[in-house]
């Protein structure tokens, strides 16, 4: 009998089954791969071409300057950049910056004939280089994001040492199944709970409390919390029952034995949870809007409306001006650095402490 | 510290143990008495029920979910089954030390050793160093790792961390203490490091020691307790068939079932 080559009836057909399955494989996870890739590859090359150190040093200008303004309109006492600190709202409306006139020019309806000046300024916007930076959006998703990590954490792990320590009674069952539905939830839905819990709720004066950054920080703790919890609950339940029985045999109670022995043999695994949820909330923009709604300017209090960057990623994104597009692009690409940036501090903080001693 | 002493002289009186596992007898019911400063042999086949009723001599047994006991374990003279007792202090009387050895994987060496003497609210540093010296001595583990005392525990080999979880239990000198198959997971040569140890720690302690390796038994031990398994509805249950020096055990046992399991008939 030949090892080179067989007779058998089905043994050329099983052979080529298995080139087929084979390429199947190879070409859909190279198409799995195409998204991430392009992802990736835009928001690094123009993202990344939008940065300058204005980027991260100034706050958000308007695509104008006061002089180009003037040079248009002809009218030299107009400020029309000065922004009132006190007036979030000052500048969400890009139409109103220039008085309607920048809508003809910026969005020339095809068949409304403007006048040939204004087309022709039009143009100066629309060509305008990128102007500010997005650092009040930098400072408002840290902001909000460490509020909503600080609050979520500690209920997070908390909960997951319950899970897994407790794990069959009726509240752990109803616990487990809440947050399997909750870290599925569109986040938009978070966002509505939020808005009428928080952000349209009476406050003592009998108004509104309104949008502000602490609104934004516990709509982001929803959608951290079960994450934290099913990844905590995950990573102690691979520590070793024998781990515990042996803190228990020294005559330790639940709690020490918990968090003497299980909890730190589990930390990186925690840690990457806390990470997970970390990332989710830095770039959730659905539940932002409804709550924290976004400030063109640098705003540093967390009861006042403020700005987020997937929140400018957004708005900038659907801007007319092709200046602010680049911001956008530069605001994700910052956005994706930080999340980086910060798994990557983390990591090397909570590694084995104990090994380089 | 290998000084033998008169009054460490403790024993355990069991009657009428019976461990469940939900509804289940896993053993019937066991009467026996561990004899002060001796090493009492558990053998018998796998799910005999050996390491269930060990685990019922410190309270250990009833932290598995829906896991029970009834009857009585007697500490000299007090029961450690008795409504107000605390199992917590039942448990740092009557040490344990398990098949897999645990080193507390993020803390270092003499952190190991001092879990127990923090946990027993010592706060002496001086007090608590001597103390951990003077246990790592005793499980003759002192000259390897004096050096590095800071290092992790979870950096020493198997045989190490078998004799540190050993320090770990000595260190809060319990009056008696329980090994569930110490040596399974060792090589041969930590076996034999761990079983010297054993002898010696016999001056100090009432040793009950579970073990599957019957020339283990036979090696070390004063008394040897054999389990079979038996069938009760249908239900794989332990029980006890013989309770003797374990030179009698081994040389003419009173049951045949031992006579079978010891020349490797059954089991």
């Amino acid at each position: 009998m030949s090892l080179k080559t067989s007779t058998l009836p089905n043994y050329t057909s099983r052979k080529l089954v298995d080139r087929l399955m084979r390429g199947c494989v190879f070409i859909a996870t190279g198409l799995a791969i195409v998204p991430l890739l392009l992802i990736i590859g835009y928001v690094v090359i123009i993202g990344g071409g939008a940065l300058n150190w204005q980027f991260f040093t100034d706050v958000y200008q308007p695509p104008m300057t006061a002089e180009t303004m003037d040079s248009m309109f002809g009218a030299p006492g107009a400020e029309p950049g000065a922004i009132d600190p006190n007036d979030p709202f000052a500048n969400l409306d890009l139409g109103a910056l220039t008085g309607g006139t920048a809508d003809a020019g910026a969005t020339p309806v095809p068949g409304q004939e403007g006048a040939p000046t204004a087309e022709e300024k039009g143009a100066d916007i629309l060509e305008a280089e990128a102007r500010g930076g997005v650092l009040h959006a930098i400072v408002g998703t840290l902001l909000v994001t460490s509020l909503a990590v600080l609050i979520a954490m500690p209920i997070g792990i908390l909960a997951g040492v319950f899970l897994s320590e407790y794990p069959a009674n009726p509240v752990a069952t109803t616990v487990r199944f809440a947050c399997d539905v909750l870290s599925g939830a569109p986040s938009i839905i978070v966002g509505v709970t939020a808005y009428i819990l928080i952000v349209n709720a009476q406050g003592a004066d009998g108004r509104p409390l309104g949008f502000s950054g602490i609104a934004g920080a516990i709509a982001l703790t929803f959608l951290m919390v079960p994450t934290i919890t099913r990844t905590t609950e995950e990573v102690l339940k691979l520590v070793p029952e024998a781990t515990r029985e042996a803190a228990l045999a020294m005559g330790a109670t639940t709690w020490y034995s918990t968090f003497t022995a299980v909890v730190p043999a589990a930390l990186s695994g925690i840690v990457t949870g806390v990470m997970l949820a970390f990332a989710r909330g830095a770039g959730e923009t659905a539940p932002l809007i409804m709550t924290v709604l976004g400030s063109n300017v640098l705003v540093t209090s967390l009861f006042q409306p403020i700005s987020a960057l997937p929140l400018i990623t957004y708005r900038y994104t659907e801007s007319p001006f092709p200046s602010e597009n680049t911001l956008a692009w530069g605001s994700a690409f910052v956005l994706m650095m930080l999340v980086l940036f910060v798994n990557i501090a983390v990591r090397i903080a909570t590694r084995n402490r104990l090994k380089g001693r | 510290m290998t000084v033998t002493s008169t009054t460490n002289q403790h024993t355990l009186t069991v009657r009428g143990l019976k461990p469940y596992y939900g509804k289940r007898l896993a053993v019937r019911p066991v009467d026996l008495k561990i004899e002060a400063n001796k090493i009492t042999a558990i053998i018998g086949p796998s799910g005999c029920g050996k390491s269930t009723v060990l685990r019922c001599f410190n309270r250990m047994h009833e932290t598995v979910l829906n896991a029970r006991v009834e009857g009585e374990v007697l500490l000299d003279e007090d029961n450690i089954y008795a409504p107000d007792v605390d199992p917590m202090l039942v448990r740092r009387k009557i040490g344990m030390v398990f098949q897999q050895p645990i080193a507390l994987r993020t803390r270092s060496i003499f952190e190991n050793v001092a879990i127990g003497l923090r946990l027993s609210g010592m706060t002496n540093q001086h007090q608590i160093a001597e103390r951990v010296e003077a246990s790592l001595r005793s499980a003759v583990l002192w000259d390897e790792v004096k050096d590095k005392l800071n290092q992790a525990g979870s950096a020493l080999s198997g045989g190490q961390q078998q004799r540190l979880s050993i320090a770990r239990t000595i260190a809060v000198m319990p009056d008696i203490i329980l090994f569930d198959e110490p040596c399974s997971a060792l090589d041969p040569i930590s076996t034999l490091k761990i079983e010297e140890l054993l002898v010696e720690l016999r001056r100090e302690y009432t040793i009950v020691i579970v073990t599957h390796n019957m020339q283990q038994a036979a090696r070390i031990s004063d008394n040897t307790a054999v389990f079979m398994v038996d069938t009760d509805d249908g239900q794989p249950t332990g029980v006890l068939v013989e309770y003797n020096p374990t030179a009698q055990v081994f040389t003419n046992p009173q049951d045949p079932r031992t006579e079978d399991y010891i020349s490797g008939r059954i089991g």
